[in-house]
């Protein structure tokens, strides 16, 4: 297990360097963040000041090499545009979209496995039927449509939910949360549901493919044959069976829920990561884009860690470290 | 368990319900387009900061809805000789911590502007021309510059004045917590928080009178359908910059009004002129390059400019938020020509001309510009092209992000380039000068000349223009110098922008030429 984690660890390094160049390389030959940030009212003089004052007067490889002088303090650059450590500025805006993400998250495992299961046991019900059919729907409406009939229905027309921004945040432990207030949750709905609703209807699918399959492998027979109940049967035998699928997916979509939640966040100008990492797209912020492609990458690295012990724990085949769990 | 969150929110609602009592609080949600970087008023040069920091910190002399200068913190200025200019300061003004204002704080504030560690845009280029500063008394301050710099008033409209109390040490985070945030304006920093909002509280005891809010919260709605949504829904009260595909909407609406304004933004185009070579992304038609530069050729531009149908563009494309441009500023700012008008919309004699400038077939050309900078800025480009197809020159568009574009354009690789073009000094003689003057940076001539045009006479007319202290002599040089820029196609007006603000019933804007979206402006309509 211990060597199995520093291996893991190795890699993880060796890609945060490799990635943390390309980006680099990436934002120089996308254009010159100068021309973006000097006034264009300013003369040469200004131009030049700022150019040295950010640094970009020298080579790019001079540059990175100073990058990664700092970085190994600790210190990933700040913000052309903000003045402040980049790093702090994304651990600022990040709580608000992991709390997003983890909400979108709950809403779509809550109710994703239940309606998979309903739908894998009864495939020919009605019921069954339905959920299939709008499970279609979360797929093909793309978020930005979805987000703003979301807004015209619930905000314009009814009035119930606001549109946009985050409510009223309280402290635990020491980080800004927003789902224990009123205000918080009212502003959390809309926007947590609508990214829940591709990853509902992925995990419908899910669900119901792997129920339907796992219904008739001959252990669930045999369990039924035993005189087992209908819950021991399907919250046991079945569920527990196909999670493995499942719990690596939920890890994938978690991942990306944190990392590119920025469709939902322009929509309702949810102030997290994804809007911040968008807008310093458009400003070539690179000390910001850098960081923040380097804190995705570490959430990946750890959430995909964190599945691999989840494997051993649900299927006891799965064990670390040795070759037979290469992943 | 129940039981105590019933007599919990009940005390809750009680509290609210006092609260609300005790003081009727009167306060306004505004959203905005663009992101604030910072509330330190020296850090960065950029429009959303400027418009912001207005609110709590004042210049010496003001900008009005339509860039007037006029009085704010000095209540007069006159220049003594060619050198040497004095200042009046207005009596009686406090700091929002109480202390006075005074001479003091300018020479402060004149010397922390070029000083600021790590600024992308400073507002040094203000500042500079200032050489000495004499503080005759507590009200009184002269300023001496090493040659005549008849702007030094309009330059001085962009700096906004700090206390040297609260500034002496601070940094911009000390501006940015809000500790260092002291300024005289007629509002005081709440909050900030960056890309999500700015919170503003009244100042009571501001000397230009009493505000209609007690508290104003700006936030960051960048996405334009997301803006317009928190309208309808009355999350905000106004929005900035409504999309032309929202206006037909709100104007049939009686519970919203638009306040609408031509702006001091013209969107044009710069013609390759760097070398009598064929310009990049211009060849002939079967894909070889030209044997001369067309748009050296005075006819090949004016051509150019005729084959565009601008009434149609306004029209159609800017759903009549665009007034078709003859030069660089409307006609109602300073410096510009009654005698230029839009060059009309003539296929046939833009054809003519192309023939008389021996190119009977056209020739083929690429449009650059960007696809996220000005309003529909892909679609005018899309349409650009259509037009010139009409008088025979093949055309192709490519837009793209302004990180990408302007990199390339600013070096020359672009052979047609689509720019726009804010006048932030209200005079048309500065756009001039950066964008059509031979370019010389060393003296501040055409540093956005990304055409390199280049005209001795107009050259002349400038110059003279940028010392001559005499206000009426100078606009009649500035004239001159338009006109021969404009008559020779120096470069292809197209349209000037009109910035579009959208209240719910009840409020009412009185819109401005440069896009700021202030507070102060914005007043219950009765």
């Amino acid at each position: 297990m211990l060597a199995y984690a520093i291996r893991r660890l190795g890699q993880s390094f060796f890609v945060l360097v490799v990635m943390s160049f390309l980006v680099f390389l990436g934002v120089f030959a996308i254009g010159n963040p100068i021309e973006l940030l000097v006034n264009p009212q300013a003369d040469e003089a200004e131009r030049l000041r700022a150019t040295v004052a950010l640094g970009l007067d020298k080579p790019i490889l001079e540059q990175y090499a100073i990058f990664l002088g700092h970085a190994a303090k600790g210190d990933l650059g700040r913000s052309f545009v903000f003045n402040v450590p980049a790093i702090q500025l994304i651990l600022e805006k990040l709580p608000a979209t992991i709390e997003l993400a983890l909400a979108a998250m709950v809403i779509s495992v809550g109710l994703g496995i239940p309606l998979g299961l309903i739908a894998g046991l009864k495939p020919h019900s009605l019921v069954g039927r339905s959920i299939m059919a709008l499970s279609i729907v979360g797929f093909s409406l793309p978020t930005f449509w979805v987000g703003l009939v979301l807004i015209m229905l619930f905000s314009v027309h009814l009035g119930w939910l606001p549109s946009n921004g985050r409510g009223e945040t309280v402290m635990l432990l020491g980080i800004p949360v927003s789902f224990l207030t009123w205000d918080g949750l009212m502003h959390l709905a809309m926007p947590a549901l609508n990214l829940a609703l591709f990853k509902l209807s992925l995990l419908v699918r899910l669900t119901r493919a792997g129920t339907r399959e796992a219904v008739l492998q001959d252990y669930v027979k045999f369990a039924r044959a035993k005189g087992l109940g209908p819950g021991r049967v399907i919250g046991v035998h079945v569920l527990k069976n196909i999670l493995v699928p499942i719990v690596t997916v939920i890890g994938l979509e978690l991942g990306s829920l944190i990392g590119f939640a920025i469709v939902t966040e322009s929509i309702f100008a949810w102030p997290g990561s994804g809007k911040l990492l968008i807008d310093s797209i458009n400003l070539l912020d690179r000390p910001v884009i850098v960081a923040y492609l380097m804190v995705i990458v570490v959430l990946f690295i750890a959430i995909n860690f964190a599945v691999d012990v989840l494997y051993s724990m649900l299927d006891p085949r799965v064990r670390l470290g040795s070759s037979s769990a290469a992943h | 368990m129940l039981r105590t969150i019933r007599i919990a929110l009940g005390a809750i609602a009680f509290g609210a319900f006092t609260l609300a009592h005790a003081a009727p609080e009167r306060a306004v949600a505004i959203g905005l387009q663009a992101a604030i970087t910072s509330i330190d008023p020296h850090y960065h040069n950029l429009s959303p900061n400027n418009s912001m920091l207005l609110h709590i910190f004042e210049p010496l002399i003001m900008r009005d809805p339509n860039q007037k200068l006029v009085p704010a913190l000095a209540t007069s200025w006159k220049a003594i000789d060619d050198l040497t200019w004095e200042f009046k300061l207005r009596k009686n003004v406090k700091w929002h911590d109480g202390s006075p204002f005074t001479a003091e704080d300018v020479v402060f504030t004149l010397k922390r502007v070029p000083d600021v560690p790590n600024s992308p845009s400073s507002f040094a280029t203000f500042t500079k021309p200032i050489v000495d500063v004499k503080v005759v008394d507590p009200h009184t301050i002269v300023f001496k510059t090493a040659s005549p710099h008849v702007l030094l008033p309009s330059d001085l409209a962009s700096v906004l004045i700090v206390s040297r109390a609260n500034g002496e040490k601070a940094t911009t985070a000390d501006y940015n917590s809000g500790k260092a945030a002291i300024g005289t304006g007629p509002y005081k920093f709440g909050e900030y928080v960056q890309n999500q909002h700015v919170i503003l509280k009244a100042n009571y005891g501001y000397w230009g009178g009493e505000q209609p809010w007690d508290k104003v919260t700006f936030k960051i709605i960048s996405n334009p359908a997301a803006r317009v949504a928190a309208l309808l829904s009355r999350d905000v009260q106004m929005i900035e910059t409504v999309p032309t595909s929202d206006i037909a909407r709100f104007s049939q609406d009686a519970n919203f009004t638009l306040a609408d304004k031509v702006s001091n933004r013209v969107i044009y185009v710069h013609l390759w002129q760097w070398s009598d070579k064929s310009p990049p992304y211009v060849t002939t038609k079967d894909g070889k390059p030209l044997d001369k530069n067309p748009f050296k050729d005075a006819r090949v531009r004016k051509a150019l400019s005729m084959a565009i149908n601008r009434d149609a563009i306004a029209e159609r494309i800017m759903e009549k938020k665009a007034v078709p441009a003859a030069q660089l500023l409307a006609d109602s700012f300073y410096g510009t020509s009654r005698k230029l008008k839009p060059a009309k919309y003539d296929p046939e004699g833009a054809k003519k001309l192309l023939a008389e400038a021996g190119y009977p077939n056209g020739f083929a050309m690429t449009i650059h510009g960007t696809n996220n900078r000005y309003i529909n800025d892909d679609k005018i480009a899309q349409t650009l092209a259509q037009f010139y197809t009409r008088i025979g020159i093949d055309t192709k568009v490519e837009t793209m992000p302004a990180g990408v574009y302007f990199s390339k354009a600013t070096n020359g690789e672009y052979g047609y380039m689509l720019l726009g073009w804010g006048t932030e000094s209200g005079e048309q003689g500065s756009s001039l000068r950066s964008l059509l003057a031979t370019r010389d940076p060393a003296k501040g001539m055409g540093v956005n000349n990304r055409g390199r045009y280049s005209n001795p006479a107009m050259d002349e007319q400038l110059s003279k223009a940028l010392v001559t202290m005499d206000d009426k002599k100078r606009e009649g040089l500035i004239q001159l110098a338009a006109e021969t820029a404009m008559n020779d196609t120096a470069l292809i007006p197209i349209h000037f922008e009109v910035s579009t603000w959208g209240c719910a019933k009840g409020y009412r804007y009185t819109p401005r030429t440069d896009q700021y979206t202030l507070a102060m402006d914005l007043k219950p309509a009765k």
